[in-house]
């Protein structure tokens, strides 16, 4: 065992009673069995098939305050609560994979868990915005937790923006469960722009019914050290998802972005597409594999990574994989790892602009084919501006949210930029 | 006024240009010509300061500036345009952004203030009637699907927008027909006036009908062979090429 994973063991030990205390009963009940499971597993090394991208002892090695998130609503209309106790005792930790390391520390450690429920054949209309905020006057570690229901015919789009207004170093681990029901529709977008000093391991899980949507589009815009699990179980027949996602990454940015889609019935779609631009001595990795299972026939299934290469040392991992068990179906991957278009930068410099402006133009056009995916026309624009605003090195945290104070954050997602 | 004096130029180790000398003073049109593999695209290519080409001997100057020690952008600001022989396709660049980024960026060189949007689009508008160029073309990606026709257009429409001075226009007449060939010299017809100078890079006398050149060089295995006005075009048209070899 490694001592960055007995830290944790003696950590838990110290603060268990504590988070006893204040968390809800359904967190408190899986709470030593996760601990267990941990102790057993360990933090992941390089040699595990699922982080081999990324040195998850390492990046856990710091030394960190444990602080208990607490969050506020700021909208009492909105579909959130902290704690919905019937919400937990039914779906809590039912969806998470028990065997990722990452989640058995995470449900060791959640004392709260923020519960996003849309009821039957109702549209929230206005989408949801959670603003995570870090900050604090010392290095500070969080484990949050998310769980999102959609029962039939509900419809939802929520925006979760991961911002920082402390240079402080900060680990987050994040565990999302998410339950979407026959014939509802779910647009969730991620956006994360901390900074260099903050180390993010977010792991969401989806469980779709029939006749169902879900989009997600995770956009990176600033971070230390950031890895995101994504795992889609298509269970209902007729259902549809999308995994997109765009990445921007210098300096020493380390992203490692890993999907998993199961197809377990047949006649259900999935769409990939994901764009990493790394540049300095940053590195990016992708790795996403599609399940077919035996009796999925019918299945339609594309997945589509492009990366970027700026800089000689620059690093992108790139592994997209297909394992299929049902002989009628169409599924495609592929992956490229390229550098910027020489005779189309050459082209703009012709016409005058200068070269540091023309690559923005080039990686932006390259990276916005990810955001025109996006249907909310406001959304849309926000993100064109804040990926313009990234490249151009305007913007160093959160642009676009108008947030300057501390406090997790349900409201409509009508901020402009200042 | 471009010289250029004793130019020897390399692309990927391989000398292409190996003594070229030639001026072209204001208001005058140059035309080019010559066999493939010749030097044309080598000379036009160091001209705008291509990164893969390399000048190993010899100068050029522009209005008395040295041209070689500018990069391609301030070359690009000093007045110098080339349309391609063939235009990029630029996906996911709007041909907006792209004009405002290079109207803007030469603006800033010369010490002006970028244009106001409203006045930038009014350019724009009256830039695209100027040259005939469809305004569904102005509102998409940067030559994306255009046709061969509709890229050179669209160099022509730059050209325009940008206003220089001296214009290499680099097989302009290649994947052209007729029709189209006439809508692109007229446009560049149009936008000269009497202190703009050219050369244009052509295989054929077809394009010279429309944009009619003073003087006529050939240029073979990497030096000029043989400078003569307008009736050398003629000849070669007939003749070919090998009677000038030396």
């Amino acid at each position: 065992m490694s001592s960055t994973t007995q830290n944790y063991i003696d950590l838990y030990a110290a603060h268990r009673n504590r988070m006893m205390e204040v968390a809800p009963q359904a967190l408190n009940a899986r709470r030593d069995e996760a601990m267990d499971n941990f102790s057993r597993m360990g933090l992941p090394t390089q040699s595990a098939e699922q982080y081999r991208y990324i040195d998850a002892d390492r990046a856990f090695s710091g030394t960190y305050r444990l602080s208990l998130p607490t969050s506020r609503l700021m909208a009492e209309d909105a579909p959130v609560a902290v704690n919905n106790s019937q919400l937990l005792d039914k779906y809590y930790a039912t969806c998470a994979d028990a065997d990722d390391p990452i989640v058995a520390l995470n449900t060791a450690f959640a004392t709260e868990c923020l519960c996003v429920h849309v009821g039957k054949d109702i549209n929230t209309g206005k989408p949801l915005e959670i603003n995570d905020v870090l900050n604090g006057d010392t290095s500070l570690m969080e484990h949050k937790r998310i769980l999102i229901v959609l029962d039939e015919g509900a419809s939802l789009t929520m925006l979760m923006h991961y911002v920082s207004t402390d240079r402080q170093q900060f680990l987050t681990t994040q565990v999302v469960e998410v339950f979407v029901a026959d014939g509802a529709r779910l647009d969730i977008y991620e956006i994360e722009e901390t900074h260099t000093a903050c180390t993010r391991f977010s792991n969401i899980y989806f469980h779709i019914g029939s006749h169902a949507t879900v989009r997600h589009n995770n956009i990176v815009l600033w971070g230390g050290i950031t890895r995101n699990t994504l795992a889609a179980t298509l269970c209902g027949e007729q259902s549809e998802v999308t995994l997109n996602g765009c990445v921007m990454a210098d300096k020493r940015q380390q992203v490692d972005i890993n999907t998993l889609i199961r197809h377990e019935v047949p006649r259900c779609t999935s769409h990939e597409l994901y764009k990493f631009v790394v540049d300095e001595q940053a590195t990016g990795a992708f790795a996403g594999k599609v399940y077919v299972a035996p009796d999925a026939q019918q299945t339609e299934s594309d997945e589509v990574n492009q990366n970027i290469c700026i800089s000689p040392d620059a690093h992108m991992y790139a592994q997209p994989m297909l394992e299929i068990y049902a002989d009628d179906v169409k599924c495609s991957h592929g992956s490229t790892v390229g550098r910027l278009d020489e005779s189309a930068l050459f082209y703009l410099r012709q016409r005058g602009i200068p070269l540091q402006q023309a690559r923005q133009l080039l990686i932006q056009a390259f990276i916005s084919q990810v955001v025109d995916y996006i249907p909310l026309e406001p959304l849309r624009q926000r993100l064109h501006a804040m990926v313009a605003d990234r490249l151009s090195g305007e913007l160093d945290q959160c642009v676009g949210c108008g947030l300057c104070q501390p406090r997790v954050q349900a409201d409509g997602c009508n901020s402009s930029k200042p | 006024m471009l010289e250029i004096r004793n130019l020897h130029a390399r692309v990927e180790g391989k000398e292409i240009l190996k003594g070229v000398d030639l001026t072209i003073r204001d208001g005058e049109i140059h035309a080019l010509m010559g066999t493939n593999g010749a030097g044309k695209s080598t000379l036009s290519n160091v001209i705008v300061g291509h990164p893969k080409y390399e000048v190993t001997e010899g100068s050029i100057t522009f209005d008395g500036r040295d041209l070689l020690k500018m990069s391609p952008e301030e070359r690009s600001h000093a007045g110098i345009f080339m349309s391609f022989q063939l235009p990029v396709e630029i996906p996911g660049v709007s041909m907006t952004n792209f004009m405002r980024a290079a109207v803007n960026a030469r603006r800033e060189a010369l010490g002006q203030e970028p244009l106001k949007s409203t006045d930038f689009l009014r350019l724009m508008r009256e830039t695209q009637k100027t040259v005939g160029i469809d305004r569904h073309l102005v509102s998409r990606s940067v030559n994306e699907g255009f046709s061969g026709g509709e890229k050179k257009r669209n160099e022509i429409f730059q050209m325009a927008m940008l206003r220089p001075t001296f214009c290499i226009l680099d097989e302009t007449d290649s994947g052209l027909d007729v029709d189209a060939l006439r809508v692109v010299a007229e446009g560049f017809n149009k936008l000269r006036n009497e202190k703009t100078s050219a050369m244009v890079i052509t295989h054929y006398q077809r394009l010279l009908d429309y944009i009619q050149p003073d003087i006529v060089h050939v240029l073979l295995d990497g030096r000029i062979v043989k400078t003569a006005g307008p009736e050398l075009a003629c000849e070669i048209e007939e003749r070919g090429f090998d009677w000038i070899r030396p």
